[in-house]
């Protein structure tokens, strides 16, 4: 137990040092063209039929995730941020399905054609997830070797021995601050922290080009919160992975990704570099959102107060946030805005920057 | 072994004995409701039915020395738990001067046997079409056929065991349809005994077996499902894991666990449902003599079986309580 503790406040102190605002870094590479994609997503459409009309989760959604990156993917809850995590993995439950779109891994397989023997030789490889409730994603009759000893054994050729994988495995444990005896323990006999740790040491098993983590620290207390977000940055600057991060903790995004995202009702509406989402925000949403992050010191009234105020069935033409929106236009009501680069690196889909281009 | 703490084999082993313990007090109680002197009052019955005891005296004689009926009640009953301990209950009344636990011995083999084979079979069939019925990597066509083998569950064991005879003896004349062995072969441990022994299990067992099944295929295909929307399923699938290894590690692995406990609860009803199929097969085992017993007033031998399936029951359950542990990790933790 002491041991563990130990463990968890090395690294806390480490993050302590460490920690810098999103705002204080300095920029990721002046434009985006110069970075290798490692996952391009085209005009993704998710749906989910239900028996009057369907779901779109996720409509028309594009974008890049980079070598090396941390990318957020914010917005509130329903939005679709689990569901587009899913369709890159292909993993959705029915009845969810990919109605559209292409998702190119390292500029060559599109994993919505892939199927069967393919598709299985491609996941956990080249992208690997860290789940949302990582309580349930450990199997609970399984040692925790074992359940991280058969993901490389189901990937890599020829097959390693026995104590090849324990080498592995301690040495992933080392990159996450787990201790050796986790090794042959149950996942009941692990704390959430050392649980969700296991989940990041089992996702680079096999060094994917590409995480996907889907709010990973949401059922953790806040110290451990902070430990697993240092574990993440760690693995990404140590070993160069791309994490899609999901999460609607602003306070925890602003220090992890380079990059964010913000969705809302299956749309895309704007992704720049983290310093200027936080900063110079421009979809009218985004500026809510960033405006509604309570801090500490004052306190400020809610304005983002309502949800979704459309039917997901039913989208209204147009623009997507028209309902919400304080600076809604005659043009909103009609023409859907297209996510369009307005300034360098920053993307985002309103008509008030139509001039902009 | 790391489930099996010293704490939980005592607390297992403490339900063992107490079930016993609790089954053989009734068996004491029920007979001494009645009034009068029990021994007497059951041979006077009897004998109003006409039925033929003979050396009546002398048995009320040797009854009364050797578990002394003529002593307080507290007497005779430490004499009658420490006499039922030791395997000596007393002789049968019907076929003195037999002892009825010799009497058992002869059936029991025979019962545990046929019971034994054919709950674990009825087990892991049921499971096994339980677990891919549920299973989405399930071939179609295989999964089409699979409820067709749950068609007898809803029929009563003996109903389904007078059918088999019908079909399978008198219509086809494939298998016999009574007794555990033909009295041509000679009983031991030669292949022409065990082949004749097998084929005479073979009805009776699969009237167990058919009618058992459809309940473990229906719990399981539950279990599965849920399993199947579990966390832990969907990153086995993410991990690139085959499909075998997410049904029998990930789904079956954990889908299996409820349903061990359920065996643990039916076995009971199992080995009640059992006495009536063995009688319908005229099947040496304890429960064709259970219903001798009942039709020879035998009241004795009567609770020397009660006595036998109660503890056998509770073997039964004791085993699986003491196994459990070993495939669910979390059942009892190891502390030092
Ligand atoms: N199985 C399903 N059937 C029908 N609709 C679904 C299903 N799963 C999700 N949805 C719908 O898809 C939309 C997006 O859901 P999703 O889980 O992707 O949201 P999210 O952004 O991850 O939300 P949260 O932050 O709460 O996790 C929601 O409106 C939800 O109602
Ligand atoms: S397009 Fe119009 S309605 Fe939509 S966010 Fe921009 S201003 Fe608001
Ligand atoms: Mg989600």
């Amino acid at each position: 137990m002491s041991e563990e503790l130990n463990q968890g406040l090395g690294t806390a102190n480490r993050a302590g040092n460490r920690e810098q605002t999103a705002a204080e870094r300095p920029p990721v590479s002046p434009n985006g063209l110069d970075k290798e994609v490692v996952l391009a997503i085209r005009n993704l459409s998710v749906v989910y039929p239900t028996r009057e009309a369907s779901i779109v989760a996720v409509n028309d959604v594009s974008f890049n995730i980079f070598k090396g990156e941390l990318l957020g993917l914010i917005g509130e809850s329903g939005c679709g941020k689990t569901t587009t995590a899913m369709a890159i993995l292909r993993l959705l439950q029915p009845p969810g399905m990919i109605a559209g779109g292409e998702i190119i891994l390292a500029g060559k397989t599109d994993l919505v054609k892939l199927e069967g023997a393919q598709l299985q030789a491609v996941r956990w490889r080249d992208v690997a997830l860290i789940p949302q409730g990582a309580m349930n994603s450990l199997n609970p009759v399984m040692r925790v070797h074992e359940q991280i000893g058969d993901a490389i054994d189901a990937h890599v050729t020829p097959r390693m021995s026995r104590d090849e994988i324990k080498q592995r495995i301690l040495t992933l444990f080392g990159l996450v601050g787990l201790p050796a005896r986790t090794f042959d323990l149950y996942p009941h006999e692990l704390s959430g922290g050392m649980k969700q740790r296991v989940c990041i040491a089992m996702a680079i098993a096999l060094n994917p080009a590409l995480v996907v983590a889907d709010e990973p620290t949401s059922a953790l207390d806040v110290i451990v919160q902070r430990i697993v977000a240092q574990n993440l940055l760690d693995i990404k600057n140590r070993l160069g992975v791309s994490i899609l991060l999901i999460g609607h903790d602003m306070g925890l995004m602003a220090q992890l990704a380079d990059r964010m995202a913000v969705m809302y009702a299956g749309n895309m509406v704007e992704i720049a570099p983290a310093r200027t989402i936080l900063t110079e925000p421009l979809h009218p949403y985004t500026q809510l959102l960033i405006e509604a992050v309570p801090t500490i010191k004052t306190r400020k009234p809610l304005k983002l107060t309502e949800g979704l105020t459309h039917d997901l069935r039913y989208p209204p033409p147009g623009c997507i946030f028209q309902s919400r929106c304080p600076l809604v236009m005659e043009v909103c009501r009609r023409v859907r805005p297209p996510l369009k680069e307005t300034k360098p690196q920053h993307q985002v889909a309103c008509h008030l920057y139509d001039a902009l281009q | 072994m790391r489930g099996l703490t010293g704490k939980y084999l005592l607390k297992r082993f403490g339900m063992f004995v107490l079930t016993i313990w609790l089954g053989m007090t009734i068996i004491f109680i029920i007979p001494r409701l009645a009034v009068g002197d029990p021994t007497s009052a059951l041979l006077g019955r009897l004998m109003s039915k006409g039925g033929n005891v003979e050396n009546s005296a002398e048995l009320i004689a040797r009854w009364k020395d050797r578990f002394g009926l003529d002593q307080p009640l507290h007497i005779q009953y430490v004499r009658y738990l420490y006499n039922t301990i030791t395997f000596n209950q007393g002789y049968s009344l019907s076929a003195f001067p037999a002892t009825v636990d010799d009497l058992i011995q002869r059936t029991l083999p025979w019962t545990i046997g046929l019971l034994v084979v054919a709950t674990l079979i009825s087990f892991v069939l049921g499971n096994a079409i339980g677990a891919l019925m549920a299973w989405r990597g399930t071939p179609r066509p295989v999964k089409s056929l699979l409820p067709f083998s749950l068609v007898f569950t809803s029929i009563p064991a003996f109903m389904l065991g007078i059918l088999l005879i019908w079909v399978f003896s008198l219509t086809l004349n494939l298998l016999p349809y009574a007794g555990g062995f033909d009295r041509k072969v000679s009983p031991g441990w030669n292949p022409e005994f065990i082949l004749n022994v097998a084929r005479h299990a073979i009805l009776p067992a699969l009237a167990v077996v058919l009618v058992r099944m459809g309940s473990w295929a229906l719990g399981m295909r539950g279990m599965m499902i849920t399993a199947d929307g579990e966390d832990y399923m969907v990153m086995a699938q993410a991990k690139g894991l085959s499909s075998g290894r997410r049904f029998w590690k990930y789904g079956v692995r954990n889908a299996i666990l409820p349903q061990v406990t359920a065996l643990g609860v039916a076995i009971g009803s199992i080995a009640g449902g059992f006495i009536i199929v063995e009688q319908i097969f005229s099947y040496p085992g304890i429960g064709s003599q259970l219903f001798r017993a009942i039709q020879d007033n035998d009241y004795t031998l009567l609770q020397g079986i009660v006595f036998y399936i109660i503890v056998g029951v509770a073997i039964a359950v004791l085993i699986l309580d003491l196994t459990y542990p070993l495939i669910d990790p979390r059942i009892s933790l190891k502390k030092n």
